[in-house]
């Protein structure tokens, strides 16, 4: 993030800066909670055709930014949050706030409590502007399966991306990833300073990564997952999407510790108040798996990977190869988890309590097959009905007893490699770069969410904190990432060497194709962006 | 639905009531089927329906119960509502009782010492970690599409109940059984479907949905009717003595289905059938020795018993076929992945650090509180007081009959008993005396009965005069008696009675009467 460059803007770029820069500049006077308020919608707005929200909320988030400004200027903001507009992914409840998990099930949806990591950053004084997109309940990995419709990646609406197009803005377009898409774009398209989003098997890493922005999915158990809409409880976690390491670091040290409501959650560690400014990174001992060089693999993602692991051997961390043999049948294990749990988790929904009702009522179960059949879509009821086939008696053993047996398999294999000495492994968060919607489409939900959670799925499985940090734009101008795995609740630890790695690869700021206060700096960022082949 | 505005403000839930009947979501009572009786339901004396057959050994009954006892707590098993018999429909109805999504079961400490105490009571081996799991069915009245229950590891296993009944012509020979607890798990209560014939339609009120349950389950080795009621009836001591459920069966805190058998002993068991729908202890006896009995003449007549679920109709005394849950269900269990192990500590001392023993539940101190349970109690009082045994079953009838601060003191009810047995009062006229004294307890047993001219008359012609009148305003009962109808005698019996208020000796009355109308 170029800090520096942020006392020079036009107020308009104060879009631009990290968490830790906006709540100094609300500090001092420089802007107020409500401007910023206005600005984060108005980008909102610019930037509509993203398809990044499904919800937007101005009015109460103008009265949210006009309390914090009460107490900022009294001298009494609540903390490094107070005034800070975020977003929240759309299967998170807030209470009076429709919830719908961009499913048909529950379009109208109105929550009467909000979600523990919801209230959290509202009861720090953040100003809440709006649920974003998804994936149907969060399966899927391009945020391309929800009844809003596909969410596009901001990254290609930069000059970069554009000029190399020749197609036209509507159907040349890059997918954001997902299933947590909607946050991602809102972060990267500077339409929020912090998004939450949910990772089961990668959906918040996934699209942080093919967004440009930081996303973290802390150890399981750490953050609250009460209010969080589920998909596999025992691998869900909110997941927190930043503009740096730094300002997730702030946001974590908030949200995380044990809830009462929810009774998987545990005791955070201590933790400073913010990650150290200077750390030696000599006393660092990277893992590279060796299973992580998998088909598929894009030519530019290996060079980043590789550009990135010899800037830690060179600065003297010992980088060494590991290996992790169970991580090959993760994901077909997490096939069967999920759907399991997806199948036992989608039995509330029959249209009695809440959500849609269908009109057929010439029985009790004509009523609940066509109100599921109606309110879910072919992604979800194929999950449901495979999940409940792998839980019938006579395929029990065969199917979901193996994946569990597969799973602490999976979880052995990342504990032996931490007790080899190894402090965070460093692997690619996704084989590639974003792919264009038209080509993504191609392939079924099912294949995809196979083939983009290869190298994000396994951290789920063993619960481990992992985070990824954009390293440099490829060829096609769209963010590459790197993700850094590491130990059960050394989260912090994590984020210390997943900020130093961010100051060494100094991404890039977004600058959105025809955005004039934006112009001159896009060509500055673009002059020192180190994009491959350049 | 469109939207509401919040999943579970609606106080109820309506939902249409269908062409098609077939889910079990109706009323058995309101089934109108017509079964034959072959067999009236069996007095109380008949121990065990037997039928002969030449050669074979006879068959003989095989009952296992499956006892849902809701537990006696404040809130409910995973949410903070209350519970609450009789509360206005709908109104004990938490987010997650609602099965609103997001929210998370978070279990209710009390619920497990409920269950902790029960086992302990029972003899179960309290297991040190049991595990939750999710069973599935699409049920109205169970709103998450799945029960969250103690499948596979429960938290109290290997139990056993001694119980006992009374044998004999004039019921007093004392008969103890024991019978195995195989477990106790913890479990969800489902809510309640209100079936509204007029208005076409089905209410479902969730207040009961989430209440804790122990399922208790008794392995099959009870025989009849009488042992299965003796069991539960102690059962229900128990857990009234525990104050883990109020175990009232009309009430449904307290619902026994049973398993039923028949069999040649020495052979396999036979097959099963589940009678459900029974809502008294009295209902339970009648209905197994109707099933038993049943069964035995299914097999007689070359029939087959199905395995399959059958209903108590309390009217006619018969067990008759609810339809099935539309063929076989499989429930699909899982492990409940948002409730971690449950563990139980065998001591403070065994509670791991950085756990706050306050906050966990620990054996030794429910050993602790474990109260005087029912058996000892008797034991108690036929040691202590020297009372008869089947005494003791009649003075521990509730938990708060015998502990009641009675204001009598023993030396005045001793007057009492004396009074009766040397003959100065009746027995009669001791209730009525017991009374008095428990209404004014200053008062001495022999003010009593001299206030209330109690004392019983012993005077010889005094009787004769009273009877000769009796006998004198009588002239047609006389006629009956004289004409060999002996019965009638008992009337002017009870003349006499009224006349005295009770204080005679009837013997003496009836010496009395016979000479003079013979």
């Amino acid at each position: 993030m170029s800090a520096s460059s942020a006392a020079f803007r036009p107020a308009a770029a104060m879009l631009g800066l990290s968490i830790r820069e906006v709540s100094q500049a609300l500090r001092d006077g420089r802007v107020s909670a409500t401007e910023l308020c206005r600005k984060c919608i108005d980008q909102i707005q610019r930037t509509h055709y993203l398809n990044a929200f499904i919800t937007i909320t101005g009015e109460t988030a103008m009265e949210q930014a006009q309390s914090a400004d009460n107490r900022i200027r009294t001298g009494k903001p609540l903390g490094p949050l107070d005034g800070i507009p975020f977003s929240v992914k759309d299967n998170f409840c807030t209470e009076n706030i429709e919830t719908t998990c961009a499913s048909n099930m529950l379009k109208g949806y109105v929550p009467p409590f909000s979600a523990t990591v919801v209230q959290k950053l509202l009861d720090q004084g953040a100003v809440l502007v709006g649920k974003t997109n998804l994936d149907e309940f969060a399966m899927g990995a391009g945020s391309t399966d929800g009844v809003f419709g596909p969410v596009r990646n901001p990254w290609s609406y930069t000059t970069l991306y554009r000029e190399q197009s020749t197609e036209d803005l509507d159907s040349d377009w890059a997918i954001a990833g997902g299933s947590s898409g909607g946050s991602a774009a809102a972060v990267a398209s500077l339409s929020s300073f912090l998004a939450l989003g949910s990772d089961t098997g990668g959906s918040t890493r996934n699209p942080g990564s093919l967004c440009g922005v930081v996303a973290l999915k802390p150890t399981y158990g750490l953050l609250s997952r009460h209010g969080l809409i589920p998909l596999v409880n025992s691998m869900d976690v909110p997941g927190i999407m930043t503009r740096s390491v730094h300002d997730a670091a702030t946001v974590l040290r908030i949200l995380q510790g044990p809830d009462e409501r929810d009774s998987t959650t545990v005791q955070a560690p201590s933790t400073p108040p913010s990650l150290p400014e200077h750390f030696d990174i000599r006393d660092i001992c990277v893992g590279i798996p060796k299973e992580y060089h998998a088909p598929g693999l894009s030519t530019d993602t290996l060079a980043q990977w590789s550009r990135v692991a010899a800037m830690f051997e060179q600065a003297g961390a010992r980088v060494q190869e590991v290996s992790l043999p169970h991580t090959q049948h993760s994901i077909v294990c997490y096939h069967v988890l999920c759907c399991c749990e997806v199948a036992s988790n989608m039995a509330r929904f029959d249209g009695l309590e809440y959500g849609h009702r269908s009109t057929v009522d010439s029985s009790t179960d004509a009523m609940y097959t066509t109100t599921r059949h109606e309110g879910f879509n072919n992604v979800v009821r194929r999950r449901i009905l495979s999940g409940n086939y792998f839980l019938l008696k006579s395929n029990y053993e065969r199917y979901f007893v193996k994946a569990q047996q597969m799973r602490r398999l999976i979880a052995e294999d990342f504990k032996n490699v931490f007790r080899s000495g190894i402090d965070v492994l460093l692997t690619p968060t996704t084989l590639s770069d974003a792919a264009r919607y038209s080509d993504f489409i191609q392939e079924d939900n099912r294949t995809r969410s196979a083939q983009e959670d290869v190298f994000t799925q396994p951290v789920n499985m063993a619960g481990l904190p992992a985070v990824t940090v954009p390293t440099a734009l490829s060829r096609r101008g769209l963010p590459i990432s790197l993700q850094l795995i590491g130990q059960t609740l050394q989260d912090w630890k994590l984020l210390t060497v997943a900020h130093w790695m961010e100051q060494q690869v100094n991404f890039p700021l977004i600058h959105l194709h025809g955005d004039s206060n934006e112009r001159k700096l896009d060509r500055s960022v673009r002059e020192r962006t180190p994009t491959i082949g350049s | 639905m469109a939207a509401s505005p919040s999943g579970y403000s609606r106080m109820f839930f309506k939902l249409r009531k269908y062409a098609n009947k077939s889910q079990s979501l109706y009323h058995i009572d309101s089934f109108n089927l017509v079964i034959r009786t072959i067999w009236t339901s069996g007095s109380r004396t008949q121990l065990q329906p037997k039928v002969h057959t030449k050669s074979l050994p006879q068959m003989v009954g095989v009952v296992g119960l499956e006892i849902h006892a809701q537990i006696q707590s404040t809130s409910k098993l995973f949410s903070g509502s209350h519970v609450r018999f009789l509360a206005p429909p709908n109104s004990l109805v938490s987010h997650f009782d609602a099965s609103l999504p997001g929210t998370l079961p978070v279990l209710n400490r009390r619920c497990v010492e409920a269950a902790v105490l029960t086992g302990l009571a029972l003899n179960c081996t309290i297991n040190r970690k049991s595990l939750f799991d999710r069973k599935h069915y699409f049920y109205a009245d169970m709103p998450a599409g799945y029960q969250i229950t103690q499948q596979r590891v429960p938290i109290a296993v290997n139990g056993m109940l001694v119980y006992s009944y009374f044998e004999g012509r004039r019921r007093d020979q004392v008969v103890t059984k024991s019978v195995k607890i195989k477990q106790i798990q913890l479990e969800q209560d489902s809510g309640k479907s209100l079936h509204d014939d007029d208005q076409s339609q089905t209410l479902i009120d969730l207040n009961r949905a989430g209440v804790g349950l122990m399922e208790l389950v008794m392995e099959p080795e009870m025989c009849c009717g009488e042992e299965a009621a003796a069991a539960v009836r102690e059962l229900q001591l128990i857990l009234q003595a525990l104050g883990t459920c109020q175990a009232n069966m009309a009430e449904g805190q307290l619902r026994v289905d049973a398993n039923v058998s028949v069999h040649r002993p020495g052979e396999p068991l036979g097959v099963r059938t589940e009678v459900k729908n029974i809502n008294s202890v009295r209902h339970l006896a009648k209905a197994i020795d109707y099933e038993i009995q049943r069964q035995m003449e299914v097999l007689q007549s070359a029939g087959k018993v199905l395995n399959e679920t059958r209903a108590f109709d309390s009217k006619s005394g018969n067990t008759i076929p609810m339809r099935d849950k539309e063929g076989l269900q499989d429930y699909r269990f899982m492990p409940e992945p948002n409730l971690p192990p449950l563990f139980v500590y065998e001591s403070e001392a065994s509670v791991p650090a950085g756990v706050d023993p306050a906050q966990v539940v620990v054996i030794d101190r429910l050993s602790g509180q474990l109260p005087e349970l029912p058996s000892v109690k008797r034991t108690r009082l036929v040691e202590t007081y020297d009372i008869l045994q089947e005494h003791s079953f009649t003075l521990v009838v509730r938990k708060s009959t015998f502990n009641l601060c009675i204001p009598i003191s023993p030396c005045a009810l001793a007057e009492l008993i004396n009074l009766v047995e040397s003959g100065h009062i009746s027995s009669s006229t001791a209730k009525q005396v017991f009374q008095e004294m428990w209404k004014a307890p200053e008062k001495t047993v022999g003010q009593i009965v001299k206030e209330q001219d109690l004392w019983m008359i012993n005077d010889k012609e005094e009787l004769q005069k009273i009877c000769k009148r009796i006998v004198n305003s009588h002239p047609e009962e006389v006629q009956i008696i004289r004409g060999g109808n002996k019965k009638v005698l008992n009337k002017l019996m009870g003349e006499v009675q009224r006349e005295t208020k009770g204080r005679t000796d009837p013997v003496q009355i009836r010496a009395i009467l016979e000479k003079m109308v013979s």
